[in-house]
Order: C-alpha cells, then sequence, then structure tokens
C-alpha cells in the first residue's frame, strides 16, 4: 500500500512539473511575442517620426554592431571562403571540374555561408551585447527610470540598435560575400592555378545577381531576428549579476537557432518562389 | 457688497486606498490606507523586507497592484491608461537607490533627458535649466562630466537633479543615504530641506538612516513585515517616545531593549 501511495504521489509531482514547465514555456511565448509587437509599434513610430531618435544611441551603435565588427567578420569569411575553396578543389580537382570552382565557392558564399557567418559573428558580438547591457540597466534600475520618466525602455533601447543593425548587417554581408570569394580564389589560383581573370569571369557566368540579392534580403531579417532576441533576453532578466551572465548566453545561443532556422525557412520559401 | 468665494477643498498629492501589493501571488503588503498632505515629507520606514521599495515602485506605477487605488494628484495611476500614466508621471520625478544615471550620457544630458522627453522646451531653455539645477545641487561645473568619473554622493544629487528637472510637486526618493558617508548624508539632507523650501514639493522617502529621518521627516509610515501592514504612523520623534508598538519604539531609538 505505502509503494502505490508512493508511485502516486511521484506521478502527480511528475505530472505539477510538466506542467509547471509548459506554464513557463508559454509564459515565456507570450512575452516574447508581447515584446515583438511592442518593438514593432515602437520601430513604426520612430519610423514615422524620425526625431524621435536619439542621433548619439544610434551613432554609437552604428559603430559597436558595423566599425567595430569589421575585422573580425571579414576575417571569418576569409577563412571560410578559404576552407569551401580548398574543400572544393580536393573534390573537383578529381573529376577535372576544376572551373567550376568558382561558382561553387560564389554561390554557397553569396547565397548561405556569408550572411549566415555574419550574422552569427554579429550574434556573438552584437546580440549578447545588447542582452547584457539591457541587464545591466534593469539591474540598476536604469529601465525604471526610463519608464518613470515617461519614455518607454523599448523605444529608447531597441530602436537605434535595431536601425543600426538594419544598417550595417547587410553592409557587412557585402564585405563579407567579397572577401570569402577572395578566399575562394587564393585557394583556386594556387591549387587549381586558375588566374584572377579566369576566376573573375567563371564568378560572374556562375553567380547570379539575384543570388546577391538573395543573400542581402536575408540579412534584413537576420539583423532583425538578432536585435529582437539580444533585446529580449536582455529586458527578461533576473535581479542578480548571474542572471545577466544567463541572459547573455540565452541571447547568443537563441540568436543563433533563430538565425539558422529562419535561414531553413528562407532557403525553402526562396527556392518555391525561384521556381514561379 | 460681500461675496463669499468657496475655495475648492485641497488635493492631497497621493490617496492610497485598500492597497495590496505584491509579485506574482504573494503578498508583500496589504490593505494600505493612507493620505500624504501636500508640503510633507514622509518616509517609508521599516525592517529589511518588509516591502518598502515595493510599495514605492507601485505607487510611482512602476508596477500594478493586486488590488486597491492610488491617486496621484487626485488621478489614479492604477487605471490610467499609457497616455494618462505619461501624464500623471510627468506631475512627479523620482530618484533610485544607485542614481539610475545613464551610462552613455554626461550628466547635462541625463538632466536635460526628462526635458526633451517631457516638456515642450527650446534647447536653450534645457540648457539654462539644466544650470539652475546643477546649482542647485552645488555641482556647477560638472555638467559635461560622465557618470563614471563621479563619487556616490555626487551621483545622488545628480539623480535628484535629474528628478526635479521637469519642477515636479512630488518627489520619491529611494535610499538617498544608502552607502554614503555621515558627513555627504548630512548634507544630502540639507538639499533635501532646500528642494521643499524652494519648490514647497512633497517628498516620500524610503531610507533606514535615523539620523536622515529625524533630521528631514515630518512623518513616518511604519510598515511591518510580519503584520504586512503600516502599524503606526506619526512625527518620528513622536513614534520614538510614545509608539505603543515597542518594535517601532526600539526601531527609532535603536534600542533593542526600548
Amino acid at each position: 500500500m505505502p509503494d502505490n501511495q508512493n508511485n502516486k504521489r511521484e506521478a502527480n509531482n511528475q505530472i505539477e512539473s510538466m506542467g509547471e514547465g509548459l506554464l513557463t514555456l508559454g509564459q515565456t511565448i507570450r512575452s516574447f511575442i508581447e515584446f515583438i509587437g511592442e518593438s514593432t509599434a515602437a520601430s513604426w513610430e520612430c519610423l514615422c517620426h524620425p526625431k524621435k531618435i536619439r542621433k548619439r544611441d544610434l551613432l554609437i551603435s552604428l559603430n559597436s554592431c558595423g566599425a567595430d565588427g569589421f575585422p573580425i567578420t571579414l576575417l571569418i569569411c576569409l577563412a571560410m571562403g578559404v576552407i569551401l575553396g580548398y574543400q572544393g578543389a580536393l573534390q573537383m580537382h578529381k573529376f577535372g571540374a576544376d572551373r567550376f570552382l568558382p561558382m561553387v565557392v560564389g554561390c554557397t558564399i553569396v547565397r548561405e555561408l556569408g550572411p549566415m557567418m555574419v550574422a552569427i559573428v554579429a550574434t556573438g558580438r552584437c546580440g549578447s551585447a545588447f542582452a547584457a547591457e539591457i541587464a545591466t540597466m534593469k539591474l540598476s534600475e536604469e529601465l525604471d527610470a526610463l519608464k518613470t520618466m515617461g519614455i518607454r525602455p523599448v523605444r529608447y533601447i531597441f530602436v537605434p540598435k535595431l536601425f543600426a543593425m538594419l544598417l550595417m548587417l547587410p553592409l557587412l554581408t557585402v564585405a563579407g560575400d567579397m572577401v570569402g570569394m577572395f578566399g575562394g580564389y587564393m585557394i583556386g589560383n594556387l591549387e587549381c592555378g586558375l588566374t584572377a581573370d579566369v576566376y573573375l569571369r567563371l564568378t560572374r557566368e556562375g553567380v547570379r545577381i539575384g543570388y546577391f540579392f538573395e543573400g542581402i534580403i536575408k540579412s534584413f531579417v537576420y539583423a532583425v531576428l538578432i536585435t529582437q532576441v539580444g533585446c529580449w533576453c536582455g529586458m527578461q532578466t533576473g535581479k542578480d549579476a548571474i542572471a545577466v551572465g544567463r541572459s547573455t548566453t540565452s541571447a547568443v545561443v537563441f540568436g543563433i537557432l533563430a538565425v539558422i532556422i529562419s535561414d531553413s525557412v528562407m532557403a525553402k520559401i526562396i527556392a518555391d518562389l525561384s521556381q514561379l | 457688497m460681500k461675496t463669499n468665494t468657496v475655495q475648492p477643498p485641497e488635493v492631497s498629492p497621493i490617496v492610497v486606498k485598500d492597497l495590496t501589493v505584491g509579485y506574482g501571488e504573494r503578498i508583500i503588503l496589504q490593505n494600505l490606507n493612507f493620505e500624504i498632505k501636500k508640503g510633507q515629507i514622509v518616509t517609508l520606514l521599516g525592517g529589511s523586507g518588509c516591502g518598502k521599495s515595493t510599495l514605492l515602485k507601485h505607487i510611482i506605477g512602476l508596477y500594478p497592484p493586486m488590488q486597491g487605488e492610488i491617486l496621484i494628484q487626485g488621478r489614479s495611476i492604477v487605471t490610467a491608461n499609457e497616455t494618462e500614466k505619461r501624464e500623471i508621471m510627468s506631475c512627479f520625478g523620482v530618484a533610485y537607490q544607485g542614481g539610475a544615471l545613464f551610462r552613455a550620457l554626461s550628466v547635462a544630458e541625463n538632466i536635460a533627458l526628462p526635458m526633451e522627453e517631457m516638456g515642450h522646451f527650446t534647447k536653450d531653455e534645457i540648457k539654462e535649466r539644466v544650470e539652475q539645477k546643477l546649482a542647485l545641487m552645488h555641482l556647477e561645473g560638472f555638467g559635461n562630466f560622465m557618470p563614471s568619473d563621479l563619487s556616490g554622493g555626487m551621483i545622488k544629487r545628480v539623480a535628484f537633479a535629474r528628478a526635479l528637472a521637469l519642477d515636479p510637486a512630488l518627489l520619491f526618493f529611494d535610499e538617498p543615504s544608502a552607502g554614503l558617508d555621515p558627513l555627504t548624508s548630512d548634507m544630502l539632507d540639507d538639499v533635501i530641506l532646500e528642494i521643499r523650501e524652494k519648490t514647497g514639493a512633497t517628498i516620500v522617502m524610503v531610507t533606514h538612516e535615523l539620523p536622515s529621518i529625524f533630521k528631514v521627516s515630518d512623518r513616518v509610515l511604519m510598515l511591518s513585515r510580519d503584520e504586512k501592514s503600516i502599524v503606526d504612523d506619526g512625527s518620528p520623534q513622536w513614534l520614538r517616545d510614545h509608539s505603543e508598538i515597542p518594535f517601532v519604539r526600539a526601531f527609532l531609538s535603536r534600542n533593542k531593549n526600548n
């Protein structure tokens, strides 16, 4: 009998904790949806009344999202181009298909890897920085101070970051694409003997301008996602220093997840649209 | 001919009715009823964790109460929509415990922020008013400093200046003297009295500093964690000497045997 009672209690506990978990998940999803709504309204308000954007904050965000991240982004994209070129060259050389290397490297970088690598670097740099900054502001009651001044924290904090990301991420993607293809050329030249003229001509033949815009459109979507996730994680932080660290980690993890999932969705949508 | 003009009764800056506050389902304070008269300096006092700051944050509209009503200058901050809340909030200034200054902004920009966002001032007017507030807080010449360059006492004074930016009729100070040396703390008390004298503002503060309470407070609302309510109300001297509750007398005389 006592065993039966214990089993029953354990089952009840498990059901209870599952219920609590589902409730927490529901609340988290709800708060994220609320944040999306609030941030969209604030962004629209600032688009209609650009004077409401604090220019200084925008410049600071432009600098931290763009200029500061330029070297590391380019370095990673160059390395990506080199890796891709090397692996491609190894396989293609076996079949005498060296002349397809520029097309493979170009298409892969411009359509997928370039925007995605830039977005992942931006998530690590900017998404985490947004979360840490906002979480610290929350701890030091700066968000409360904004509210009592009649300023919506979302407008003050989120909007400059979003606009900065929307401007800088596509620019970084363009630069990343160029450098990535240059990495591919280095390998094409060293391993396959392709000259600069030939490599450029083959790239032009294989990489359509539409592919390039495909990557740029993706970078706009990534910019919105990274900013949303980073700022939301910061706003959700608890009231101690550990919570700040946790928010920062969440911003990076969920940011990368959002980038990869959205890339899969966009890849399917773009593929379907291109068949029309 | 003699005319009889009937003066409308003066609205109390803060009226709290049947207020219950808490977080989630946890009640911190319940069934609070009090009114604060114009020009009073009132201290919310009580042991650690009794809900002083929680009550303050509910009064200024940062959190919705579980139950009850809070009227600021006769208008409910509980039922107000976003626009109304913004209007009500323009009636008061808040200085937070750690100052809550924006680190990316200079001292002058911090003080100017409420004016830029809430008021309808020209750039010259804002500049002039910032200078006035800095002078009131004895911070002349510090306008271009960044918050990271200031001492704790100076940060508090900048926070006071920012709270005063819109010349509010109502001021809230959360632990104004916390973490300060006795002399700086005493100087801040003088600043609080000076603010009241010059602006006639009603001031509500949360503090544990007994010398500050006796120096500046007209009235103390004593909160109790066990009772989850206000257990006594009166001037600090009267409560220390005549309160019927031993805990209140002991707290204010800093003597557990009292």
